[in-house]
């Protein structure tokens, strides 16, 4: 294994590019490393990306926020004008593992891991985010939803590695929030998880977005949900209807962590209970 | 496989190592610069035994490449002593009994002081989920809680 730390892009690109076996970004490295110790994923080339300049940096950008690819989950945190803006998306990064991983966990790498679980991947969904991919043909902007294509599989192509994340701009009256159920309080991954972003007119929902996670091979946006709210003060009916919606798009498995029954029924309560925090914070926003 | 050359702050230490690609962060301290205090618990991120701290930063040095370390300031469990003089956290483990084996002691005294540097008045929760990274066996975490509580509050009186 070679381990190269370019000062570029540009020679991030021309070295993974031409470089004929196995090759892996590295960030934060708590997947990367995990898996290179298992022996699970055994790259012949890492280009460590963290020296490329505004890898690091948060910067404000036509009223969003654009995160660099190696921002941890911590310096994330620490970032007032994102935790205000958008508070789903931090807290979906915040969960993730301990102190320790958040010292260098990062959305970027969560998204490229591609697990149908990664708890901040519907977050990012439901914020419309978009992330930067820079590669041999030059720099694209691509969705987050079309970033994960299954399990631990992406739409990257050889050479391609995600430069930053793009957080558009909140306006008024907007909110998200992210849940997740774990059986235990810390250090566990997400048997579901939900995303929701919404917008308010006074009380009235205008616009909503809702992602889940954990309970289709890739993180699934759910249209018949949102419409269940959009037009409605979020009363019970529209939360109920909300709930089923969730339900109703649940493609899970069975598997250790929980049943395709538990799975199915708790996407719906997750779903209830995130746009009813999602649209508290959007009203708080207003009234500021 | 050529070895990497790594110029490093270790402990406030300017120290310089040579290492393989594979090497995490872990092996080079335990195994090319003698610094035994961190331990390897599982290897992958879980238990928290091989804190260490990078530019202020807690990680896992299981989790880190030696070769991340180039031109970073690290600091581990050796360097929170001041010579022979005990920092406040480590007399409190003593005092408690905050510790049976050790293995989790070295990880738990670097993630603490990180806490307090940062919060030098935690609450018993922040403190438990700031620690929910460094898993003990031993001693059922209250006794832990209870020294750095108490250590928090003795930082607080002295300054």
């Amino acid at each position: 294994m070679e381990y190269f730390a370019p000062a570029t892009v540009g020679e991030a690109v021309a070295r993974a590019e031409t470089e004929p076996g196995l090759v892996r970004f590295l960030a934060g490295g708590t997947d990367v490393l995990v898996q290179l110790r298992s022996g699970f994923v055994e790259p012949d080339l890492v280009v460590d990306i963290k020296r490329i300049p505004g890898m690091r940096a948060i910067t404000a950008e036509n009223g969003g926020w654009r995160i660099g690819a190696a921002v941890s989950g911590a310096e994330l945190c620490r970032h007032s004008g994102v935790c205000a803006d958008w508070p789903g998306v931090v807290e979906a990064l915040e969960l993730i593992g301990s102190t320790q991983i958040q010292g260098r966990a990062t959305l970027v790498g969560n998204l490229c891991n591609a697990s149908p679980a990664a708890d901040s991947v519907p977050a990012m969904i439901a914020a419309q985010a978009m992330v930067a991919v820079a590669g041999p043909e030059g720099t694209r902007d691509v969705p987050v939803a079309g970033i994960p294509t299954g399990p631990g599989q992406t739409s990257l192509g050889s050479g391609e590695f995600i430069t930053s994340v793009f957080l558009p701009a909140r306006g008024d009256g907007g909110g998200d929030a992210y849940l997740r159920f774990i059986p235990r309080t810390e250090m566990d991954i997400a048997v579901v998880g939900c995303a929701v972003s919404l917008r308010v007119d006074g009380e009235t929902v205008v616009d909503a977005r809702i992602c889940l996670g954990a309970v289709a091979p890739t993180a699934l946006v759910v249209d018949d949900a949102a419409r269940a709210i959009v037009g409605t003060r979020l009363d019970e009916a529209a939360l109920s209807d909300l709930g089923a919606a969730c339900s109703a798009a649940c493609r899970p498995i069975d598997d250790k962590r929980g049943t395709v029954a538990f799975r199915t029924r708790v996407a719906g309560v997750l779903g209830r209970r995130a746009a009813a925090i999602a649209h508290d914070r959007a009203r708080a926003r207003t009234s500021e | 496989m050529s070895m990497i050359h790594v110029r490093t702050t270790i402990n406030g230490d300017a120290t310089e190592f040579v290492c393989d690609p594979r090497e995490t962060m872990l092996d080079v301290l335990r195994d090319r610069l003698a610094l035994t205090g961190a331990k390897e618990g599982c290897g992958t991120g879980d238990c928290g035994a091989c804190s260490i701290t990078l530019d202020g930063q807690v990680v896992c040095s299981c989790l880190m490449l030696a070769a991340e370390a180039e031109g970073t300031e690290i600091r581990t469990v050796e360097g929170i002593a001041e010579g022979e003089q005990l920092h406040v956290l480590q007399r409190k483990f003593l005092e408690h009994a905050a510790l049976q084996c050790g293995i989790c002691t070295p990880g738990i005294l670097v993630a603490s002081k990180a806490l307090l540097d940062e919060n030098p008045d935690p609450t018993e929760t922040e403190i438990r989920y700031w620690l929910a990274g460094n898993l003990c066996r031993c001693t059922g975490y209250d006794k832990i809680i209870r020294a750095v509580t108490d250590a928090a509050a003795e930082i607080r009186e002295t300054q």
